[in-house]
């Protein structure tokens, strides 16, 4: 593809995913951390969020599934989750973690398993979506040093 | 960087620091910005971790404080570390936002308190009050 066209793909992608409330502030930041000495600072970030939060959905859907629900082991579950998800600017995951909390507080299982769908929902869009945004920006990182 | 910072003896003139945090992605983001600024640091993962790495004898001119970590939290490693003698700047970061959370955090030993996520702007305003 065209360097110029594919770096305008990557400007239109990453201006979207801001737009549409996927990404705030923080992700700018990790951008910013990112440099000659530290080139895949990004990746390296969102890469360990991925298997932060698969590690944090297991627990949190075995914690959901036991009797009696341990409300206070969900909050703290999610509690990291939603850290994770705040500090790389995932802003909608970040939403839905906070409603989660909500439930949980209230110790109102329904809402919790409703929420936690949402939860999941989000966090697997955000996930497609930065993929294939980052693979874009590789991308056009090759084509830039061929 | 002040050479001496709040200990003296110091071989290096780089800052030292310590980021306390149980969330991996919150370490490595920290350990970054503090990099990027070029502060030497370490992490631990909880509170008692703090405690004990200064029980082995090292000390830093900043310690990043999460509060809510398994083991032994931020305000009770916080509340330690003072009773140790413990003068290096304490700033504490979290995500919590209720005004009482904070005050007993912020009573337990802090000089500074920071709401997460980290920036690059609030880290550096924890790090004029170390130099000024």
């Amino acid at each position: 593809m065209d360097r110029n066209r594919l770096q305008h793909q990557v400007a239109c992608m990453r201006r979207s995913l801001f737009d549409q409330g996927y990404l705030d502030e923080p992700f700018i930041q990790l951008e910013e951390l990112q440099d000659d000495a530290n080139p895949n600072f990004v990746q390296e970030i969102v890469t360990l969020f991925y298997s932060d939060s698969a590690r944090l959905i297991q627990n949190i859907e075995h914690a959901l599934n036991s009797r009696p629900i341990d409300f206070d082991k969900l909050d703290d579950y999610m509690h990291q989750f939603k850290g994770s998800s705040s500090s790389i600017g995932a802003k909608k995951v970040t939403n839905e973690c906070t409603v989660f909390r909500e439930y949980c507080s209230a110790e109102n299982a329904e809402g919790c398993i409703r929420s936690f769908q949402q939860v999941k929902q989000e966090y697997a869009i955000l996930r497609r979506k930065l993929e294939v945004y980052l693979q874009m920006v590789r991308q056009a990182a090759v084509s830039r040093t061929a | 960087m002040a050479a001496q910072g709040r200990h003296g003896g110091k071989k290096s003139n780089k800052m030292t620091a310590l980021v306390v945090d149980d969330n991996t992605v919150n370490r490595m983001i920290h350990h970054r910005l503090l990099d990027n600024l070029g502060i030497e640091n370490v992490a631990v993962v909880n509170g008692k971790e703090a405690v004990d790495i200064h029980c082995s004898g090292k000390t830093f001119d900043l310690i990043l404080m999460d509060m809510d970590m398994p083991v032994m939290n931020g305000i009770e490693a916080t509340r330690q570390l003072r009773e140790m003698g413990i003068r290096s700047m304490i700033a504490g970061v979290s995500t919590r936002s209720m005004e009482r959370e904070i005050r007993e955090f912020i009573e337990a030993g802090l000089d500074d308190y920071q709401e997460k996520p980290l920036t690059m702007s609030k880290l550096i305003s924890i790090i004029h009050k170390i130099n000024g």
